[in-house]
């Protein structure tokens, strides 16, 4: 089958596709969008987060056919115009990055958190991260990152926040 | 690397770095990342040199999406491979029949033993698991055919038609019992993979207090992220490239050599993106079955390993049954040890003979005791094969020392830690094989340090905080708060006799009119942060700003293994040797200009420097006369293989600490616990980059966590019951409490810079810090971990 879809506001097809394959595998495999992450391809581990129509989704679980159609932002669509993103930004200065593998996932959720609330407290971070694991960090970096983001986003452009 | 579907990707050799001389013409369109010179260059003013937390240089494509890992690598016309394993973990097999599984259309291959050119054997220690089963299967999960199609899931299907005839034999399931005489061979040499002996002191020692324990340990997966992958690709000379996520390069080459029949110039292996290891990727996973496919096709072939095969296609922490027996005089003092181990390896070697060292090596803890007498066996079952992940025989053995120190301290009516602190090695201590510990041992320093850390508040109101979170199991009642400590200890690098080296070359020169150096080792980054901390040596030895990090591939010599907590030292000495006879060459530059004579010639901030006189110079000025570039091989001190019979000897290079406190609230009734608090000190030696230690330290200490309350591999008759991550449950955001970090830094003088292996001492203390807490607040025995709640809530 063919799957249309706006990804990261540009318009892309994938012909051929096997009804079995997932969002996933259409954005990584036949998208050249190999940003959002496999790690377990069950809904357990928020590695392949992306925004479905502007909603955060596991693009694991989202059967392709279901994109078809539809507005799909992922890591790659983050920042704009080759600058970071305070999130992305944030994750690099807080050393919430070690390996990397699951952080497309949490800047996704972490972002859509951020646009949900601006200033959540630390309960409010944990549960919206809940689904996301990361092996490396212990998370304490991540929720410093969240914070730095929240931060310089309040402080508004060109201020830092920290 | 590509974002544009299936326009031309950018080349490795387009991102800025410089790709190293020799590569196959054809380059993946998504290929492994080196780290662009531009990206987070030092700003002005800023050295970036050792002791900064500069930042990552490959942080920006990892938060771009743009940073290829293993399983992102894709070439047009590449097939995927995929590996039919065995049901069974114990079964002869009579006959394999691949041909309806060859007839699928979209299959290129399916391969067997028989296919195996060169030596079907493999081994970090003995080369003695096939890479393919051929007659004999020995674990469920072992691999015995491969498959290559244009889509995965023809390659599944197909692999789902091959036919294999297998008798099932009973297996052998409990490494106990494997030892008897007449329990059945599962190798030519028996089930023994190794028997470590210590023996100090008195064989026959008394005390006045006596306590004794036994204790099990659950099989701990790595669960890395990032699943094991990589991209064959055939040279179309009969050599293959192979780009993998994996820990030691130089290591898999050798086996994959072996096994295609191939010298090393026809095998070359290139570092893909690598999402975390842990010990879980020295071992060979997919890479000689893509070369093998890839060599057969002649096309490119990608694996990558879904979760659930993930957990058959690494080796796991091995479990472990231990006996303790502690005697102490009544004033505290530690008078003797006893403890028989029994690691389980599994079907094969793996690295067990080094884990049983490090089990039994440093079984008794890092304190003072005079009499040790310790057994501690590796044996080969029909379960999951083990090997080496964080802590590697040093996170099982603390589990039962700590639990043992706090069982002595309340014989002695002692506090823990003051009982701890007696007792604790010191430097110039020496321990139970014998080696005199010549460098920093602050283990009472460590644990006072947490010991004086401020408690977390009790009682929130809410929900999320308390165990069973928003389960809504508890509004408080029933909840009771517990504090245990923890404190354990682990060599750095190889052990007893291992030629343990990395290799660095470091070449220095005029770019677009600026010095630039770029550093080249095979050291694998994993994502600890080793690529950072080149590029932080380089920059202190050499004062120049712009570091270009090669990608990390065959063409230089071997850097040794990313495990053991070893590279920053020894990768890092390599690089800071190598910087060194670069430096010597420019500044012989600099001499033979020779105006004046120069005393306490040095580089900093891009100038030649020497004292009581201005700047002699920019670098660049000495470099017109061309590059200089030279290539170091960088051993620490030897180490000595132990006395067989007594286990004595220089075993261990370096030892590095940590001390734990938890705070845990755990509710009783339901047997559910909620770590509060865990809180850490550990001497670093120096930190080349605090934020990247900081980090590790986190890191290492939640896998601790995780190993004490939740984590591990299920295995009844020799099968996995949870190889998913719904039933193999690693720890969230809402499992892992703060974490204030004491860092300190007494350095070795033995190491470059004084620096300690950081990554696996928090792995050690942590999770027995946490089951102490919770038999504080339960006064429960809890002998096994990971504690579950019916070990807490059920009948004691
Ligand atoms: S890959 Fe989708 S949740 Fe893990
Ligand atoms: S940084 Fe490795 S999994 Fe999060």
């Amino acid at each position: 089958m063919r799957i249309t879809a706006t990804v990261n506001g540009t318009t892309h097809q994938a012909d051929d596709v096997w009804p079995g394959e997932s969002l996933l595998f259409v954005l990584r495999e036949r998208m050249g969008l190999p940003g959002s992450k496999n790690a377990c391809e069950q809904g357990e581990c928020g590695s392949c987060t992306v925004y479905l129509d502007g909603v955060p989704v596991c693009a694991c679980l989202v059967a392709a056919g279901q994109a078809d159609g539809r507005q799909i932002v992922t890591v790659e669509g983050l920042a704009a115009g080759g600058a970071l993103h305070p999130v992305q930004q944030a994750f690099i200065d807080a050393g919430a990055v070690q390996c990397g593998f699951c952080t497309p996932g949490l800047l996704v959720a972490a972002h859509d958190l951020l646009a949900r609330d601006p200033s959540p407290s630390e309960a409010d971070v944990r549960e919206a991260l809940a689904g996301n694991l990361c092996r490396c960090t212990g998370y304490e970096k991540i929720l410093d990152a969240v914070r730095l983001a929240a931060a310089r986003l309040a402080a508004g452009p060109g201020g830092d926040g920290a | 690397m590509t974002t544009s579907g299936r326009e031309p990707g950018r080349e490795p050799g387009q991102s800025g770095l410089l790709a190293p001389a020799g590569r196959a013409p054809s380059r993946p369109r998504r290929a492994p990342d080196g780290v662009p010179a531009e990206a987070d260059r030092p700003g002005a003013g800023e050295t970036a040199g050792i002791g900064t937390s500069v930042r990552r240089p490959d942080g920006r494509l990892k938060v771009t999406g743009e940073f290829a890992y293993g399983s992102d690598l894709w070439m047009d016309g590449m097939l995927w491979g995929v590996t039919l394993r065995s049901p069974h973990p114990h079964a002869r097999i009579r006959s394999v029949q691949i041909g309806e599984a060859l007839a699928t259309t979209g299959v290129h291959a399916v391969l067997t033993s028989a296919d195996v050119p060169g030596q079907n054997a493999y081994g970090l220690e003995h080369a003695d698991q096939p890479v393919l089963a051929a007659d004999l299967v020995r674990y469920a999960g072992e691999p015995v055919a491969l498959v290559a199609a244009d889509h995965p899931e023809t390659a599944r299907l197909a692999a789902s038609r091959i036919m294999v005839d297998y008798e099932v034999l009973p297996p052998v399931t409990d490494p106990v019992a494997a030892l008897a005489p007449d329990a059945p061979a599962l190798h030519p040499g028996g089930n023994l993979v190794r028997h470590l002996k210590i023996r100090k002191g008195d064989p026959e020692p008394t005390a006045d207090v006596v306590v004794a324990g036994s204790y099990q340990i659950g099989m701990q997966d790595q669960a890395f992220l990032g699943p094991e992958a990589g991209l064959a690709v055939p040279d179309g000379a009969g050599g293959v490239e192979l780009f993998v996520s994996t820990q030691w390069l130089h290591v898999d080459q050798r086996q994959i050599c072996a096994a295609l029949g191939l010298p090393a110039e026809r095998v070359r292996l290139v570092l893909a993106g690598v999402g975390g290891a842990f010990g879980g990727r020295e071992d060979l996973s997919m890479h000689v079955h893509a070369c093998l496919l890839a060599l057969h096709t002649g096309k490119p072939v990608k694996m990558v390993y879904s979760r659930e095969e993930s957990f058959f296609g690494h080796v796991h922490r091995h479990p472990v049954w231990i006996d303790y027996e502690h005697g102490a005089s009544s004033d505290g003092t530690l008078v003797y040890v006893t403890a028989t181990m029994h690691l389980d390896g599994g079907a094969y070697a793996s690295s067990t003979p080094a884990v049983v060292g490090n089990a039994g090596t440093m079984g008794a803890g890092p304190y003072v005791v005079p009499n040790v007498r310790i057994d501690a066996y590796g044996v080969y079952t029909n379960n999951p094969p083990c090997g080496a992940m964080r802590g590697f025989g040093s996170v099982q053995a603390a589990f039962g020392y700590e639990a043992q120190m706090d069982k002595l301290a309340a014989a002695l009516g002692m506090d823990p830690v003051e009982f701890r602190c007696k007792n604790a090695m010191r430097m110039g201590s020496e321990g139970p094989t014998g080696q005199v510990l010549d460098s920093p041992a602050p283990v009472a320093e460590l644990l006072r340090r947490v010991q004086r850390m401020p408690l977390p508040e009790s009682g929130s109101a809410d929900l999320r905080s308390l165990p069973g979170g928003v389960g809504n199991t508890t509004h408080g009642e029933g909840i009771v708060r517990g504090i245990g400590y923890a404190v354990g200890y682990k060599n750095v690098g190889f052990s007893e006799g291992f030629d343990d080296y990395s290799t660095a070359r470091v070449r220095l020169e005029l770019t677009g009119g600026e010095p630039v150096v770029t550093v080249h080792t095979a050291a694998a980054e994993v994502g600890q942060g080793l690529v950072t901390i080149e590029q932080q040596i380089c920059r202190t030895e050499l004062g120049v700003g712009t570091v270009v990090v090669v990608p990390k591939d065959t063409s230089v010599g071997s850097a040794g293994s990313t495990s053991a907590s070893r590279q920053t030292y020894v990768t890092g000495g390599a690089v800071k040797a190598a910087c060194e006879a670069v430096r010597e060459r420019l500044l012989a530059r600099v001499r033979e200009r020779g105006e004046r004579e120069l005393a306490g010639l040095r580089l900093a901030d891009g100038l030649v420097l020497a004292d009581g006189a201005g700047p002699v110079g920019a670098i660049g000025e000495f470099l017109d006369a061309g590059p200089i570039e030279e290539t170091v091989q960088w051993r620490h001190r030897p180490t000595q293989p132990i006395d067989p019979e007594t286990g004595q000897g220089f075993a261990h290079v370096q030892y590095a600490f940590a001390a734990h406190r938890a705070v845990v609230d755990v509710d009783t009734e339901l047997g559910l616990v909620k770590v509060v608090a865990l809180d850490c000190a550990q001497d670093v030696g120096r930190a080349l980059n605090p934020q990247a230690v900081v980090g590790q330290i986190q890191g290492g200490s939640a896998q601790g966590l995780g190993l004490a309350v939740m984590e591990e591999i299920q295995v009844r008759d020799g099968l996995i019951a949870n190889p998913s991550f719904t039933d193999y449950l690693i720890p969230t955001i809402l499992d892992v409490p703060p974490m204030r970090i004491d860092v300190l830094e007494y350095p070795d003088p033995h190491a470059p810079y004084g620096v300690r292996g950081v990554g696996e001492p928090p792995t050690i203390s942590s999770g027995p810090a946490v089951v102490a807490a919770i038999r504080a607040a339960t006064g429960r025995d809890l002998a096994r971990v990971p504690v579950r709640p019916e070990h807490i809530a059920g009948p004691a």
